[in-house]
């Protein structure tokens, strides 16, 4: 092969593109006609409530069901007619589908070879592969005799050791406690930047997703519903569905009332505030998101920049105060962190915003 | 990174031929050019054949047969094959390529039955087609070796045609197994079949008639409800089903008691269990029928003793219904026993612990949990039971005296005195509604629900032990029952030492020395013992007959769970009808389609094989379906997205966790391949006769101590045989706890 092919494939290497994908079970579409271009190196969340698609999306890219319409592309080459076992593509999942009869090293080594590999060299990458998720010396356990944390790793070597160039993760933490959750998260992500492997990392869980990724792809009824980097999506999000799915947010109407220079001004109750004006914002009614934290409550009469509202419940969570505010825009949930004197139910305070935290949803 | 060796492809529109094409058109040269077209007198294996090969005309490849022996007709298969090896190198869209070989093969095999089923022995089969196109000069033998594997040439150029066009995701292996078992079922089930049910509308001269078929469906001798309103006996057909329902609840009931017996109790002779339970299996089915009578019959051991102890009237009760009853829940209950303690240690342990912990307690739990959740298997083992009990011959036999059932009645109308092939089709028909209703039931019955136990995820834990009732329970049904079938083996195993039962009490051991007897001559050892040779005959085709049997088993339940292709359930129906089928039915269709080209195979050990693989395979199929059933499917995903093919998955993943259900198949496949009667009575010659047939002969000669004699050395065989099938295919290896939480004497929990 002459280097100028080679080279470009190199640089498609590891990357993803649906076009135009549509999946239907029967007369059920999950999936209409998907588009998504994912770049190579980059780790992407698929996220989303369950029934999605975001699971289908996967398993159609790991070839376990096959696009009624619409082209897959891996690596730059057309994988859409490929069963899964002529893909380049490795996957973890939510269950880990470790072989329960072998060893963890036999599991390991199962997928080299199949690829054809000597057992001998096999065995050797097995091994190294458990080492690089904290597992060597466990080779000769049976799942049943490891914990579930060290099955999820055994799963994710067994994935890895193929060195393929896309690894997908269906749902990988789901079966771990929340501690382990956030260890074995930055494990995944420490690994996927060090070896540079293209991620597609599905989940319903948006604390994860904003703490692993490079894109995030929110999906809902098959369709994307916004993608963009995390802070893309928690800071400036395309629709109230976005707003409160990316971290909570209160989401009230507000009145648009001129736009100019890429700041809007809008007026919620007696508040009147400039804010970044996202594309397809028209004058008129529109909707503002407000992230917990957003809200500064003082227990002073209301000033002229803020408006009145009630303490409904309150409660104390340690480092921070949750509350219930109930106020004539809607009820609105605050988080403060002053602790030192929290507010009481039934008490009126004055409710402002502050400037992060804040964002115009077009409609 | 580099990338991973395997996952090179051609990236081209193109990419060349897969290699399987070639072995495909290789298979078919070989089959033209090389092997033998007709099939060789005397065998293929005898190599005798090569004498005279490849110019004489019984022994020539089908290229020299069209070319020397003027058997043009031949030249329509081979030109569908040069067709297949032109688009293999003219066509380069797989596409295209993929169309033309399904046609190519589709047509191939087509041709390759017509001039078959066309031109027999003598020329044209039907007279009418010597008018059509003139007299030929001459006609063929049978299909041999060649035309076999032209044959199976042709299947692959078919499937991998359709595996180039992408169906079934582009699998070369499924779908070829699939052509292959559909192909097998075709030949085996449905054509025989099909020639058994033609005759029930011909005339004894093979023409076309109604008459006896509207007679004998609307006999009253099958459908009379006359035990229901008056005095007179039931029609058979009733009796059969109120039969075969009674011996699948006792069998099933039987089976999960003993089932749970072993798995969930502290039981001190669990393994002495397994042993006893798999007795009745391993016995012939009329030698539990022929104890039976030992102990019941009018000068049995136990009615004589009433007799002279009470009083009691020896009584002719044993010969009927209910004498036919205990000696069917004898013979099943270790079916189901078999079926059952698979499911029943496949219940995860977490379930139950789950349930314990949501505060139910070892009723609600038994009730709730475990028994749910072994409701594919019980479903099964009653199923099983059922069709087991409608097909059985042996028993019937023996103690059914004048109250026949459907198979017996069945082999008297085709043997008896009054030769009714048309009533014997009839009756056939009806057996078959029976077991298709019970079957249907059980689909419905189970419907959708996931039973799935075995996940992806490490399962430690402990089963729960049995409630208090429950055990007690199953203590009182299987011990009584363990002795009674203790008695029955006794009876059997001490009939062969006794001269003549009855008359004569003294031991001897003539019958064994007459059976088993052997010397030393000039050549070595002498067989002198009259039961060698069938003995060895019976060991060698149920030594062939029993891994095929598993393994074609095996591959089916795994297309049928695990691959969705269209005609799935019509494919699971087919096999379950073989299994629905009596053995006196498949014995006589055999015979039929059997008997004359094209496809020529009684007298011969391959006719045994066959008729032992497809009467058994069901119940390998039905016992690896409920197994795989249990095992989670992303174990199987999993091993796809790790580079292993269907082949390899099947190979590495799903065989290793069913060894429990292989080791079923392969011990029952095993079995019935020696204790069978009724279709092998049909089928055996005088160079192939099996065990079975000959002792019947004995029976029916009188020398009751020599097949009794005979049947005993035969158990003591299997069970050795058995043993090392166990030993050989070993346990599941999960590591799971096989214990039982312990539990103290007064029925409460206890740490083990």
């Amino acid at each position: 092969m002459n280097a100028v092919p080679q080279e470009k494939r190199d640089d498609k290497r590891g990357s993803v593109s649906f076009e135009e994908v549509t999946k239907s079970f029967g007369a059920f579409t999950a999936i209409p006609g998907l588009s998504l271009e994912i770049a190579p190196g980059t780790l992407v969340t698929l996220l989303g409530p369950s029934g999605c698609g975001k699971t289908t999306t996967l398993r159609m890219l790991a070839g376990l069901e096959h696009p009624t319409k619409g082209r897959i592309r891996i690596g730059g080459k057309d994988v859409t007619a490929l069963p899964a076992n002529a893909r380049d593509v490795s996957m973890v999942f939510q269950s880990y589908a470790l072989f329960p009869h072998m060893t963890s090293l036999e599991n390991v080594a199962y997928g080299l070879r199949s690829s054809g590999i000597k057992a001998k060299e096999a065995r050797e990458r097995a091994e190294e592969g458990l080492k690089l998720v904290g597992l060597g010396g466990m080779g000769a356990r049976l799942p049943a005799e490891l914990s579930g944390g060290q099955q999820q790793r055994v799963a994710v070597a067994r994935a890895l050791v193929l060195e393929p160039q896309v690894l997908l993760l269906d749902e990988p933490l789901s079966n771990l406690d929340a501690r382990l959750r956030r260890r074995v998260r930055t494990e995944i992500r420490e690994i996927q930047q060090r070896l540079g492997f293209t991620a597609v990392y599905v989940t319903h869980d948006q604390d994860e997703a904003l703490a692993v990724s490079d894109q995030i792809i929110v999906m809902k009824e098959g369709r994307i519903a916004q993608q963009g980097t995390p802070r893309e999506l928690y800071e400036s999000p395309a629709s109230a569905f976005i707003a409160d799915f990316m971290g909570e947010a209160n989401v009230v109407p507000c009145a648009v009332e001129e736009i100019a220079g890429g700041t809007a001004q809008m007026r919620i109750e007696g508040l009147v505030r400039r804010l970044p004006a996202p594309a397809g914002l028209k004058p008129g009614a529109a909707q503002l998101a407000i992230r917990p934290n957003a809200i500064a409550l003082s227990p002073s009469a209301p000033e002229h920049a803020a408006f009145p509202g009630r303490i409904e419940s309150a409660a104390y969570l340690g480092d921070h105060v949750e509350y219930e505010v109930a106020t004539s825009a809607g009820r609105l949930f605050a988080v403060d962190s002053q602790t030192d004197s929290p507010l009481a139910p039934g008490e009126a305070v004055a409710v402002d915003l502050r400037p992060r935290g804040v964002a115009l949803i077009p409609g | 990174m580099t990338l991973a060796p395997a996952s090179g492809f051609a990236a081209s529109a193109n990419p060349p031929p897969p290699r399987r094409l070639d072995a495909a058109l290789l298979l078919g040269l070989l089959a033209f050019l090389i092997l033998p077209w007709h099939r060789i007198e005397g065998g293929f294996f005898g190599f005798r054949w090569l004498a005279g090969f490849p110019s004489d005309p019984d022994t020539a490849p089908g290229l020299l047969q069209i070319l020397l022996h003027g058997r043009i007709w031949l030249l329509a298969p081979l030109l569908a094959l040069a067709a297949a090896a032109w688009a293999r190198f003219a066509l380069k869209d797989p596409d295209a390529r993929g169309r033309a070989w399904v046609r190519l093969g589709a047509l191939g095999l087509a041709l390759l039955t017509i001039q078959g089923f066309l031109i027999g022995f003598m020329g044209w089969s039907w007279l009418w087609l010597d008018g059509l196109f003139g007299e030929l000069s001459q006609g063929q033998p049978a299909m041999g070796a060649g035309a076999v594997t032209a044959g199976a040439a042709f299947l692959l150029i078919f499937s991998f045609g359709l595996a180039d066009r992408g169906v079934l995701r582009g699998d070369a292996f499924v779908i070829s197994s699939i052509a292959f078992l559909a192909a097998l079922v075709a030949i085996f089930v449905f054509y025989p079949v099909t020639r058994m049910l033609v005759g029930a509308f011909q005339d004894f001269d093979g023409s076309f008639t109604t008459a006896g078929f509207t007679r004998n469906m609307a006999s009253s001798s099958i459908w009379s409800l006359g035990c229901v309103i008056g005095e007179t006996r039931c029609g058979v057909a009733w009796r059969t089903l109120w039969l075969a329902l009674m011996t699948a609840t006792g069998a099933t009931t039987l089976g999960l008691c003993f089932a749970l017996l072993a798995t969930r109790t502290r039981f001190p002779f669990k393994k002495g269990l397994r042993l006893l339970t798999i007795l009745p299996i391993i016995t012939p089915p009329f030698v539990v029928g022929l104890a039976l009578v030992l102990l019941f019959g009018r000068s049995g051991v136990i009615t004589q003793g009433l007799s002279s102890l009470f009083g009691v009237e020896p009584g002719r009760w044993l010969y009927g219904l209910t004498g036919v009853w205990i000696a069917q829940v004898l013979s099943f209950t270790p079916v189901a026993f078999l079926i059952l303690i698979g499911v029943v240690e496949g219940v995860s342990p977490s379930m139950e612990e789950a349930s314990q912990t949501l505060r139910a307690d070892r009723w609600r739990t038994f009730a709730q949990v475990s028994l749910p959740l072994m409701k594919p298997g019980l479903a099964n083992a009653f199923l099983i039971s059922f069709i087991e009990s409608m097909a059985d011959f042996g028993n019937p036999l023996v103690l059914g005296g004048s109250h026949g059932v459907l198979s017996t009645e069945i082999f008297f109308a085709v043997v008896g005195a009054s030769t009714d092939p048309s009533r014997a089709a009839v009756l056939a028909i009806i057996l078959l509604g029976f077991t298709l209703t019970a079957f249907m039931a059980q689909r419905l019955w189970l419907g959708k629900k996931n039973f799935a136990t075995v996940s992806g995820k490490g399962d430690p834990g402990q089963h729960a032990a049995l409630p208090e009732g429950v055990r007690r329970l199953v203590y009182a049904v299987t011990i009584p029952w363990l002795l009674f079938t203790v008695t029955v083996y006794a009876m059997i195993f001490a009939g062969g030492f006794v001269k003549t039962w009855g008359l004569d009490h003294s031991l001897t051991f003539g019958h064994y020395l007459r059976a088993f007897g052997v010397s030393w001559g000039d050549q070595g050892i002498l067989w002198t013992g009259v039961a060698w040779n069938s003995f060895w005959t019976t060991m060698k085709i149920a030594l062939i007959a029993a891994p095929l049997t598993a393994a074609v088993g095996m591959l089916t339940a795994w297309l049928i769970v695990r691959q969705n292709f269209v005609g799935r359930g019509l494919f699971e129906f087919a096999l379950m009808m073989s299994f629905a089928i009596p053995g006196t039915v498949i014995g006589v269709s055999y015979v039929m389609a059997f008997n004359m080209p094209p496809l020529e195979m009684t007298g011969s050990a391959l006719i045994l094989v066959m008729c032992f693989v497809f009467r058994n395979m069901p119940v390998g199929v039905r016992g690896g379906v409920a197994a795989m059933s249990q095992i989670d499917k992303s174990l199987d995903e999993a091993s796809l997205t790790l580079r292993a093919d269907s082949a390899r998955t099947l190979r590495r993943v799903a065989l290793p966790l069913l060894r429990p259900a292989i080791t079923a198949a392969l011990v029952y496949a095993f079995v019935r391949a020696i204790t069978s009667i009724s279709a092998v009575i049909f089928l055996v010659s005088a160079q192939y006769n099996m065990a079975t047939a000959y002792i019947v002969g004995l029976v029916e000669n009188g020398e009751y101590g020599v097949a009794i004699a005979y049947s005993s050395a035969l158990i003591v065989v299997m069970a050795a045989i058995i043993s090392g099938f166990q030993l050989l295919v070993g346990e599941r290896r999960l590591r799971r706890e096989n214990r039982v939480a312990a539990t103290s004497a007064d029925g409460k929990g206890a740490a083990a």
